[in-house]
């Protein structure tokens, strides 16, 4: 079967402060969305590679942020976890428009 | 007689300060047995740094630390010091001098440097009590003390000068304005544009400006009430600072009949045009018809003159370009050569960025740099001043020279790289004019390690400390290979250690974190986990009351103000003061646990209740229902204040000697809320039996009959370690004043993530014992900086953060 993914606005940029994030519930699960120094906004599953931490609780630095459990630095646009740690959490499609940040849901 | 050692000869000093001192240096190590010295200073101290009494005065630096020469270096090298007499006369025919004591020195080679003094226009009031200037180690200490009585000052003069004493005084807590006979601010060093973007940033730091402002009058008739103007309107002021310019000290010269102008007529080899035998340096001179007020020159004018004296007669001084600096942390500000286009011919680049408040314009000149204004971002201030030092053909990069130097490409962006790149010639230190061969050859010959020893011996980085990341990472490069030690950089992100940052935002004023990562040269755009909530704490205990925390810093759990679990859940911990609680606090937290299934309540090992599994958006309310029967956060996840473990005393038990859970009581209300490296836990027992376990926390209090013995340094965590005995005191009182100053100390000195126990073991337990238990003036100024700070930390985060919505979960809109 087929899902569809619509463009749906979760969030205002303004929600969000910078270096920071904010969860949003979704029917697939929490996604952290998260806001950097320079406005850029990544949305990854709210689940650490590593034993499920929040993402969306740890300190956000760079293009990256650190899991609140045990430190495991994962890279916000890859998804991907900073050596020496290896693993991947689930990167979802987001897109800012104006001041309104949208996520492609399952319509 | 050794026909081998010529009879000594004897050279005279008048004046003590940076410029004599600094020649003595240069003769000193060029020909160390050429004369018998004697030196007369007018002040009663050794040569210090004048430059640095604007951070003395801003409360950055202490008279002490500011001191160049100390009395020892004078004995060590022989040289006889008469401080606190002023030289009255010169007998040129005589060749002797004599001090207003009556002192007769006779001379060989005689050496004025007097220096300059404050210019004071002729008005009126102007002896009442109340009016100072800004010049000496005396005109600082009458500031400081006004500060301490008065509330409001007036500074005359919107010169370097003027307002280094208007920021000082208002750093003072003092309410200051400035008032400057021209438009703009600074009008010498800086243009129009610069200028005004300046006193906008000194406005917005609370500093009035009467700008067009001509005084006219002091007020008052006992002491200064105030200032009034041409145009009418009248400033109050229970300090008046007089600080519009300077002019050469040349009195004693004059009376001599030496040749005076404006100042003292020196020719290239810095001997007086009228007598071969006497010289002058310093801001007392006058050279091919320039007089001078900074020091950069006056270090060449030394050089030339120890290398006459010590014999060298082909010595001449060459006037090298200027550059300036304001020393207002936190407001950077550099100008060097034109500031502004002098004809057709020349062209003006300017490059405005309002929003983030910089400026810069350079003045070109066929091809050449020949001005440079920076404000708000200097960095490039030392190239665009090599630039025009060397004149260098600038042809290739005219169209991104207002870049900077990384967008010339000409060095690396790296500023490492650009240092390395950099020739041995190549200033480093502006203050006391120190190359980067010299600082790199101290660093290996000397086998140099630290800052301090590279300061110490080359002076780099020794007065207003801009340099002082150049310096380190000079150190870093050329001792790095040689001696791998000095600090542990804090974390990847920068070369500093713990202790060089922290010092570095008390001296240079950082505000923010940014603005330190800016100024210390971080290597990431916005740090990482491990740097950014240390700065955030080191900021927060910097400036208390002022700084303003940034809660994307933090850990999660002190974000948050709970624990985060396993499962992502938190765990929430009411304070229990001195482990104390009673019937209606039980019925609040059975009724939250009940009304937000709590899965787990404990007791905890800090006397506490611990509640287990509360969900991120249950927490607010969770807050409000525990804050609506009158408890607040017990901190248990805070690199701060934890518990105040207590044991019954004297309330109950049949062995207590004095009532340890009221002690215990009155030590967590006054310390709840703090924040430090590490957590702190407190515990108070009534009797040496310990049931409180005092002795293994950060501040133990043991009970015996006759007063309290205090410890310190405990620790029952991953290294057991037992406290350090401390002092005995006998009243609730001093347990107080103890607690406070010994907490202090350890925020203000360690390094974050370092609990009392390793940084006790480090530091030693003698140097904690002097600045509490000995030293009772420091103890209670450290005590009330305790106190101040608290007087902003003891908030509830938990009443405050209840309305906040970084608990709640967003969700689509439709
Ligand atoms: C709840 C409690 C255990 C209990 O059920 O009794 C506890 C629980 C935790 N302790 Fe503890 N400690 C608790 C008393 C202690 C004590 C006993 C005491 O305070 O008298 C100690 C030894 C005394 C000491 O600190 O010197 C203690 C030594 C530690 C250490 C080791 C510290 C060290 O310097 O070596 C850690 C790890 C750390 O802080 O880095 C730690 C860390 C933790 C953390 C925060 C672990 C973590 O990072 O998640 C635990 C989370 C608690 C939570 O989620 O609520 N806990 N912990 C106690 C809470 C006391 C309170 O009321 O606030
Ligand atoms: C607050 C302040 C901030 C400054 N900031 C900067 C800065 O950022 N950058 C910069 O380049 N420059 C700065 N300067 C200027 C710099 O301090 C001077 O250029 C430098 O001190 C001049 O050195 P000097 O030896 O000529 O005079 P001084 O350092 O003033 O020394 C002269 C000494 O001679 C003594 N004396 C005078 N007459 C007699 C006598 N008859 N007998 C015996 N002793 C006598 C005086 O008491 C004085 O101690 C600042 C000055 C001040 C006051
Ligand atoms: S330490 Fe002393 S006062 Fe405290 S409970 Fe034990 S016996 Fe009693
Ligand atoms: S769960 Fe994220 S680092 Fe362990």
């Amino acid at each position: 079967m087929e899902t569809t993914l619509t463009w749906t606005p979760v969030a205002r940029l303004a929600d969000i402060p910078r270096l920071g994030s904010r969860v949003v519930a979704t029917a697939g699960g929490d996604v952290a969305l998260f806001r950097c120094a320079d406005d850029s906004v990544f949305a990854l599953d709210d689940r650490c590679p590593h034993k499920g931490g929040p993402l969306s609780q740890g300190i956000v630095h760079g293009y990256a942020v650190t899991c609140p459990l045990h430190n495991w630095v994962i890279d916000l646009a890859s998804g991907e976890a900073q050596a020496p740690d290896s693993g991947c959490v689930n990167r979802r499609p987001v897109r800012l428009e104006g001041d309104r940040i949208l996520l492609a849901l399952p319509a | 007689m050794n026909m081998m050692s010529a009879p000594r000869r004897r050279l005279v000093v008048v004046g003590n300060g940076m410029a004599a001192m600094r020649t003595v240096s240069e003769l000193l190590s060029r020909a160390p047995q050429r004369y018998d010295i004697t030196v007369f200073g007018a002040e009663p101290h050794p040569n210090y740094d004048r430059i640095a009494l604007s951070s003395v005065l801003a409360g950055e630096k202490s008279l002490e630390q500011i001191v160049i020469n100390p009395l020892a270096w004078y004995a060590e090298n022989g040289i006889r010091l008469i401080a606190g007499d002023p030289v009255v006369a010169i007998d040129r025919a005589a060749r002797t001098v004599t001090s207003a004591a009556g002192h007769v020195a006779p001379y060989d080679k005689l050496l004025i440097a007097t220096g300059s003094r404050p210019l004071v226009p002729p008005l009126p009031g102007l002896r009442l009590p109340g009016v100072c200037t800004f010049r000496d180690i005396a005109d600082v200490e009458a500031m400081i003390a006004a500060a301490e009585t008065q509330r409001r000052a007036v500074v005359i003069g919107g010169g370097l000068l003027g307002l280094e004493a208007a920021w000082g005084l208002k750093r003072r807590g003092m309410g200051v304005a400035v008032v400057h006979l021209m438009p703009t601010l600074m009008e010498r060093q800086l243009d129009e544009a610069a200028g005004q973007m300046l006193q906008r940033a000194l406005d917005e730091r609370g500093i009035a400006f009467f700008t067009n402002g001509q005084t006219e009058e002091i007020l008052g008739t006992d002491r200064a009430e105030g200032v009034r103007l041409a145009d009418g309107r009248e400033v109050p002021a229970d300090l008046v600072v007089v600080a519009i310019g300077i002019r050469p000290n040349i009195d004693l010269a004059r009376a001599a009949d030496l040749e005076v102008n404006r100042g003292i007529v020196v020719g290239d080899d810095m001997a007086t045009t009228a007598d071969a035998d006497i010289h002058a340096v310093g801001e007392c001179i006058e050279h091919r018809g320039q007089v001078f007020g900074l020091v950069a020159p006056i270090w060449e004018q030394a050089k030339a003159c120890a290398a006459q004296l010590a014999g060298d007669a082909t010595a001449a001084y060459v006037t090298p370009p200027l550059s300036t600096r304001l020393k207002i942390t936190g407001i950077d500000v550099f100008s060097a050569g034109a500031l502004s286009a002098a004809s057709e011919e020349d062209e003006e680049v300017v490059l405005q960025d309002r929003k983030r408040g910089t400026y810069r314009k350079l003045v070109l000149r066929d091809d050449r740099l020949v001005g440079a204004v920076l404000y708000g971002e200097v960095a490039d201030g030392p190239w665009y001043f090599r630039l025009m030092r060397e004149g260098t053909d600038i042809g290739a990069i005219r169209g991104r020279l207002i870049m900077g130097e990384a967008a010339c490409g000409l060095t690396a962006a790296d500023p490492k790289a650009a240092l390395a790149a950099l020739p041995d010639s190549a200033e480093i230190c502006g203050c006391n004019g120190v190359c980067k061969g010299r600082i790199t050859g101290a660093i290996a010959d000397l086998k140099l390690t630290t800052l301090d020893a590279v300061r110490a011996h080359t002076k780099a980085s020794a007065s207003c400390g801009s340099c002082t990341p150049q310096v380190e990472a000079l150190l870093a490069m050329t001792a790095g290979v040689a001696a791998p030690t000095g600090p542990k950089p804090m974390c990847k992100c920068t070369t500093h250690g713990h202790d060089a940052v922290r010092r570095a935002i008390l001296e240079q004023d950082l505000r923010t974190i940014p603005q330190v990562m800016q100024r210390l040269g971080w290597r990431s755009s916005n740090g990482c986990h491990s740097c950014r909530p240390a700065l955030n704490y080191y900021l927060l205990c910097a400036w208390p009351g002022e700084y303003v925390d940034d809660a994307q810093s933090r850990f999660v759990n002190e974000r948050m103000h709970a624990n985060i679990q396993k499962d992502g859940t938190y765990s929430v911990v009411p304070r229990m003061w001195g482990g104390l609680t009673n019937p209606r606090e039980l019925r609040a937290i059975a009724d939250v646990a009940d009304k937000y299934a709590v899965r787990e309540v404990k007791v905890t090992g800090g006397q506490r209740i611990d509640l287990f599994g509360v969900k991120r958006e249950d927490l607010p309310a969770v807050w409000r229902e525990l804050n609506a029967a009158g408890m607040v956060s017990g901190h248990a996840y805070a690199k701060g204040l934890r518990t105040v473990k207590t044991c019954v005393g004297s309330t109950w038990c049949r062995f207590g000697t004095q009532d340890s859970t009221g002690m215990g009581v009155k030590l967590e209300k006054m310390t709840w809320g703090s924040w430090h490296p590490h957590k702190v836990k407190l515990a108070v027992s009534g009797c040496p039996r310990n049931c409180a376990e005092a002795t293994i926390k950060d501040f133990g209090v043991v009970a015996v009959d006759s007063g309290w013995e205090l410890s310190v340094g405990g620790n029952g965590g991953i290294h057991v370690r037992a406290t350090e005995f401390l002092c005995k005191v006998t009243s609730e009182e001093e347990v107080l004043e103890h607690c406070g100053a010994f907490l202090q100390l350890y925020r203000e000195e360690a390094h974050y993530l370092e609990r009392t126990a390793p940084w006790v073991a480090r530091v030693g337990i003698d140097h904690v014992r002097q600045r509490v238990a000995e030293d009772h003036e420091g103890r209670r100024a450290l005590h009330e900086r305790f106190l101040y700070a608290q007087r902003f930390a003891q908030v509830d985060p938990w009443a405050e953060q209840a309305g906040s919505d970084a608990f709640k979960t967003l969700v689509p809109a439709e």
